[in-house]
């Protein structure tokens, strides 16, 4: 067992847990934050993209320990009370999502990417989602919805 | 995941103690290859060491002809420095191709190296730029450090903490991905220097190798003629799900062609 420290969406926690308990895991089921998701397991997906430090990263291949002391934001995160993020409220207006399985994470690389690069070019969004999969929306409106945000 | 015993240390002095006393230790990185090897139960560690606190090896350091990139160092970070992408263009280019943004974020360069994945893209670099690999005891020069696959010349309690990479007058690094996974089936890097040319190739066999008779007839004449009768020894190729040795080598000609005529 062991002892962590964590920042998660601005609140402090303080938990004891298994060595190898995975962040996707810690996040869900411990402090019960149940927007990020597992779907593939295995790196590929994207479904389970949180923030930490602010660099978007896939917390089904994380450790919780490994981030001991730092700072997560999950989806939960970013609106304020009943105000939607900018970018959640593009991709509710270019119908960017179906089932909503991928959405999470692909809502979080999206507020990564804009952070970096304020002003991405189609293949530039393209090439920088190459770590997620959605099955039901094809990606046009995703696209659409980041360059609804640009803007 | 079998359980294990989480270290998290400041310093490489700790590292190398866990690393010597521990029944069965294993260091953690970025640990994009450790954890889903962690999580298939492909490996049973008692001990995890998490070196990922130790910023003394998170640097880009440009030392005139050499570039001296810290263990540490994400792809991300690689692909994104200024000095390599002015230095060493064809490295940047390489660490932007690895995986995907979020896997970029952790991977590391030494995590890379030390794994010697037979389909990474690193141990092009590492002998196409010919690297020198510095650990926690020794150093290594580039044509002696991949041994086989998964194996390299490090002993069981180093850590390596930096690679020099030398820098090229002209640097291209061009790989075929798989479709799913994105590593490498066939990665193809070369480097002009004054003193000659270094053609690497990786993903094609069980470690990442030379073609030095390439070398010598690119030296001669630098263009895609020297080609014409060129057929890559497949003696030694993988044959897997994704291609087989024959296609391999074919995968290696087309991208020898693709680098070659961007040089040229």
């Amino acid at each position: 067992m062991a002892k962590i420290d964590i920042k998660i969406n601005g609140k402090e926690y303080s938990e004891t847990i298994d060595d190898n308990i995975l962040l996707v895991d810690f996040l869900r089921e411990k402090i019960g934050l149940t927007g990020t998701h597992v779907g593939c397991d295995t790196s590929q997906c994207g479904a389970c993209v949180v923030h930490i430090n602010g660099d978007s990263v896939k917390s089904c291949t994380t450790l919780a320990m490994q981030v001991n002391g730092k700072d997560i934001t999950t989806i939960e995160g970013l609106s304020d009370g009943d105000n939607l993020h900018p970018i959640q409220k593009a991709f509710q207006n270019n119908h960017a999502l179906q089932c909503g399985f991928c959405t999470p994470g692909l809502v979080m690389s999206a507020v990564d990417l804009l952070q970096k690069n304020k002003n991405p070019s189609e293949d530039e969004i393209r090439d920088w989602f190459e770590g997620h999969i959605c099955r039901c929306t094809g990606y046009k409106n995703i696209i659409k919805a980041v360059q609804e945000a640009i803007a | 995941m079998y359980n294990f015993k989480f270290h998290k240390v400041d310093k490489i002095e700790d590292a190398v103690a866990i690393l010597s006393s521990a029944e069965d230790p294993k260091i953690l990185s970025g640990g994009h290859t450790l954890i889903p090897t962690l999580k298939q139960r492909l490996s049973q560690p008692t001990d995890v060491i998490d070196i990922s606190n130790i910023d003394s090896l998170k640097s880009i350091k440009n030392n005139g002809d050499l570039i001296t990139i810290g263990a540490l160092c994400t792809h991300s970070q690689v692909a994104t420095s200024m000095d390599v992408q002015s230095e060493i263009v064809g490295l940047a280019s390489m660490a932007s191709q690895i995986g995907d943004p979020q896997v970029r974020h952790r991977g590391t360069i030494g995590g890379s190296i030390a794994n010697a994945d037979p389909a990474a893209d690193y141990p092009a670099a590492v002998l196409a730029l010919d690297a020198k690999i510095t650990t926690s005891s020794n150093s290594y020069n580039s044509d002696d450090f991949f041994i086989d696959m998964f194996e390299t010349a490090i002993n069981s309690d180093e850590i390596i903490t930096s690679i020099d990479f030398k820098i090229p007058k002209k640097s291209v690094y061009k790989k075929f991905r798989n479709p799913a996974s994105g590593y490498a089936m066939a990665g193809v890097f070369i480097a002009i220097f004054e003193e000659g040319i270094r053609v690497a190739i990786t993903g094609a066999s069980t470690t990442a190798f030379r073609l030095h008779d390439l070398e010598k007839k690119l030296e001669n004449n630098f263009s895609v003629d020297v080609l014409n009768d060129f057929n890559a020894d497949t003696t030694n190729y993988n044959s897997d799900i994704h291609a087989s040795a024959k296609y391999r080598g074919n995968l290696v000609k087309v991208l020898l062609e693709e680098v070659i005529a961007e040089l040229v």
